[in-house]
């Protein structure tokens, strides 16, 4: 990321109508007044695109429609019937290239028009694209050819008095038609970002004044009781307050199997409520909504810039007139040392070379990939931030998982408890429990959820001091109590020797022993374990068959981590990392000079997924606009990574395909263009040739982006 | 050679270097933005085959709001791109649309269509 990029502000892409155009100059109408419940969703350029295709095809069968007899007039000496009929040098032909020369202008003032207002808009801008080099082209094949017919005595020999207004027709209709197939191929590739758009309902069932009402979706306002019906979508984003169903996600998470919902879960909108019935209360509206910021930050990222384009653009930037000088200097040499009629030769040399450059191709070659990897990636809830992460995706040669949360469930319970003889299994959680229950570490969840099942009420300690990534030291009542490591404990000056044989049991089979001491005693320890995901073994493979290191960080202690590690097949386990030190060993891994991808929960982990060259933030579910994170997998599992990292590859294969393609073509089509070819094998190409190269080529590009839709995923199977 | 080969030689030669001028060598000065009374510097700028104006100089450090309106269906320009600044915009025909950012540190910034077939230039300069 660029410097100035840190403190630009909001993109804001608030659109107005045209009559608010005066409005929009006064300083008073910003943002800020519009109402919160504001349409989450820009408008499209759907309907511009659709209205720009209708228009150039109807260019396109004009073009064809004079193209064809133009064509095969142009050389009637060569078809048996009309060699007859219009003889070479005849009035009759001269007549029939008359009338042919001014079907042509039609067609240049009907089918060609925006090439030439294209070109002197960009003519008054000091540029050149790609309507100056088909301007220039068939319009110099008009000129050249009318004045042949009109003023054959400045031509030395009758051989150059031919006209080709065929090349005028053919190639603006040829061009004009593989605009329009761009077109419709562009709308193709944001496809994705319409569907999801397309997920927003349109409606809501709203608990008001105690009665329910329907209300359009715009009217729900952050508090509102929302009722979702059996097999209706869930409109906004809420937490449930009553109800429980299984929700189908899969449009937003990607992921495929229904999630249950009940009380206080989060629940997303534009999902699908499958039979259950469920109220919740909304939380995030109009354009806060989970849905509004995905298709926000999709549509930010296809808009972005593959760092590889810097250099794209440097050479488009100097493309265009370069083809201009070329085809200057093609028919200098063409005039100088070509055969006779040197003019002709030169200008249809001059014509071909303008004709088959694509600028085209080649500027599009990368941002067609771009919108076309980033909209496949949302479709499977991967949200891909910018073109940077997806080029620094293909490079990764090193993943570190954390392992909370994103090996594991993430939710740690509490496994066992075992008390030092003269101390009772409820003292030690009941205590540690009061101890930990303001403290917002998960494994202090655990220990108060443990205590909670077991029927006993944490107390509420007097005070308590936490250590964060150590442990904490409480005073409940009399007593005073110390929960966390064995190295907290000891640093008390508490002698858990005693302890020591258990915990190294339980931490050998994965569990995370916590110590705890009452009064200065080592009381008992409690045995705290994270379920493994059922994927993560599954997934861990498929990065590994991607040719990643795979590493675990983790704040547990080594024994536990190894335990963990060796099940889910983890080759290298970083172990009783600090958080505040995570991002340090992704920096220290990196200094191992390799390229490396943090995966995390976005929050405690933020600062080591900014630190790494790629960050997931994982499982963030309406939460998806994580800063830290350059990839935010809005499901928890693991398969999300292999399946970015896959799609990032393809993407980047996909852009170097079309890169290489675009160089290729105008580095093979200028050249022959310009007649090296002729000297050895007598081979000259002819513009109408050019011009169905140019279109094709233009074609082939999208098309070879929009093959990236049909990408298959690896499939991983648990 | 023959004079119509020499003249055709130089003035092949000549229009070759006037392209190579025309497009290369010649920058306009810009507009420079102006500050309207939300703190904001200020600019209209035309979307019709390019960017007018294409040049747009602004105060380093405050903030810059450029206003977009495309007057042309076109497919090329429907994506205005800041890539040093992060920022992109959908631009619809016959629509103001504003981007707003920091001006930040002295220095010149590109804006383009995502084709990068339509430039234009933001000039940075010391308040």
């Amino acid at each position: 990321m660029e410097a100035a990029t840190s403190n630009a502000t909001m993109t804001d892409t608030t659109t107005m109508g045209v009559t608010d155009m005066d409005a929009t100059l006064s300083p008073l109408l910003k943002r800020d007044l519009q109402p919160a419940t504001a349409a989450p969703v820009d408008a499209s350029p759907t309907e511009d695109r659709r209205a720009e295709y209708r228009t150039l095809m109807r260019k396109w069968w004009f073009g064809a429609a004079v193209g064809v007899p133009t064509m095969v007039l142009s050389y009637p000496w060569l078809i048996p019937g009309l060699r007859d009929v219009f003889p070479r040098d005849s009035e009759q032909l001269w007549w029939l290239w008359a009338a042919m020369g001014v079907a042509s202008l039609a067609v240049i003032v009907y089918s060609g028009s925006q090439f030439f207002t294209g070109a002197w808009e960009a003519l008054r801008h000091r540029s050149a694209n790609m309507h100056t080099l088909i301007a220039i082209g068939t319009g110099t094949a008009w000129i050249y050819s009318t004045v042949a017919l009109l003023f054959p005595q400045l031509f030395p020999s009758a051989a150059m008095t031919d006209v080709y207004y065929d090349v005028t027709v053919v190639v603006t209709a040829l061009v004009v038609l593989g605009m329009a197939m761009e077109v419709k191929a562009r709308g193709r590739t944001s496809e994705a970002i319409e569907k999801l758009i397309g997920l927003q309902p349109k409606t809501a069932r709203v608990v008001r004044a105690g009665v329910e009402t329907e209300i359009p979706v715009e009217a729900v306002v952050v508090g509102d009781i929302v009722v979702v019906r059996p097999g209706s979508k869930i409109p906004v984003d809420g937490i449930v307050v009553e109800g429980a169903s299984a929700v189908d996600e899969s449009m937003i998470t990607g992921e495929s199997m229904p999630v249950a919902k009940g009380a206080d879960d989060e629940v997303i909108g534009a999902t699908m409520n499958t039979t259950g019935s469920l109220r919740f209360r909304a939380t995030k509206v109009g354009a806060d909504t989970a849905l509004a910021t995905i298709v926000r930050m999709v549509g930010d990222a296809q808009a972005s810039k593959v760092p590889i384009q810097r250099i794209v653009d440097v050479v488009s930037g100097y493309f265009t007139p370069t083809v201009v000088i070329l085809s200057i200097l093609g028919f200098v040499i063409w005039y100088d040392f070509g055969p006779a009629p040197a003019f002709t030769y030169a200008t249809i040399v001059a014509v071909t070379t303008l004709i088959i450059a694509c600028p085209c191709a080649l500027g599009m070659a990368t941002p067609m990939s771009l919108t076309t990897g980033v909209g496949l990636a949302a479709s499977h809830g991967i949200l891909i931030r910018s073109g940077d992460a997806l080029q620094a995706a293909k490079k990764l040669d090193t993943i570190v998982l954390d392992k909370t949360g994103t090996i594991t469930v993430g939710r740690p319970a509490v496994t066992d408890v075992v008390p030092r003889p003269g101390f009772e299994i409820e003292d030690i959680l009941a205590f540690a429990a009061a101890a930990e229950r303001d403290s917002e570490h998960p494994l202090a969840a655990a220990i108060v959820d443990g205590a909670t099942e077991r029927g006993l009420t944490p107390l509420q300690p007097v005070r308590f001091e936490a250590v964060p990534g150590h442990g904490i030291r409480a005073w409940i009542g009399e007593r005073q109590v110390l929960v966390g490591k064995q190295a907290f404990l000891e640093s008390a000056g508490i002698d858990v020797a005693a302890l020591e044989t258990d915990a190294a049991r339980l931490a050998d089979e994965g569990k995370t022993p916590v110590f705890v001491a009452l009064d200065d005693q080592a009381a008992g320890v409690i045995a705290i374990a994270d379920p493994v995901k059922s994927d993560s073994r599954a997934a861990i493979a498929a990065l590994r068959k991607l040719g990643l290191q795979v590493v675990m960080i983790t704040g547990d202690n080594r024994r536990t981590a190894e335990a963990i590690a060796s099940r889910v097949g983890v080759e290298r386990v970083l172990a009783e990392v600090l958080p505040q030190d995570k991002a340090h060993e992704v920096r220290k891994l990196q200094l191992e000079g390799r390229t490396v991808a943090m995966v995390g929960d976005g929050i405690n982990d933020a600062p080591a997924l900014a630190q790494a060259d790629v960050g997931f933030a994982i499982g963030t579910g309406t939460d998806v606009a994580i800063e830290a994170s350059d990839v935010t997998l809005i499901s928890g599992s693991l398969h999300g990574v292999v399946s970015a990292i896959e799609i990032s590859r393809a993407t980047m294969r996909n852009v170097y395909q079309n890169l290489f393609g675009a160089f290729v073509y105008n580095g093979i089509g200028l050249p022959v263009a310009l007649g090296v070819l002729y000297p050895f094998l007598g081979l000259l190409l002819s513009p109408i040739l050019a011009a169905l190269a140019m279109s094709f080529s233009s074609v082939t590009v999208i098309s070879n982006a929009n093959r990236l839709k049909r990408f298959r995923l690896q499939e991983v199977s648990a | 050679m023959t004079p119509d080969q020499i003249f055709v030689t130089f003035a092949g030669l000549a229009a070759a270097v006037g392209v190579a001028w025309f497009f290369w060598f010649k920058r306009s000065e810009g507009v420079k933005a102006s500050t309207v009374s939300d703190g904001y510097q200020e600019v209209m700028i035309l979307v019709k085959g390019g960017y007018t104006p294409d040049t747009i100089r602004v105060t380093a450090g405050r903030p810059v709001r450029l206003l977009f309106r495309r007057e042309e269906t076109a497919a090329c320009s429907e994506q205005v791109v800041l890539p040093d600044f992060g920022k992109s915009a959908a631009l619809p025909t016959g629509t103001v649309v504003p981007v707003e950012f920091m001006s930040g540190e002295p220095g010149e910034h590109e804006f383009t269509c995502q084709m990068g077939m339509l430039r234009g230039r933001i000039l940075v300069e010391a308040s």
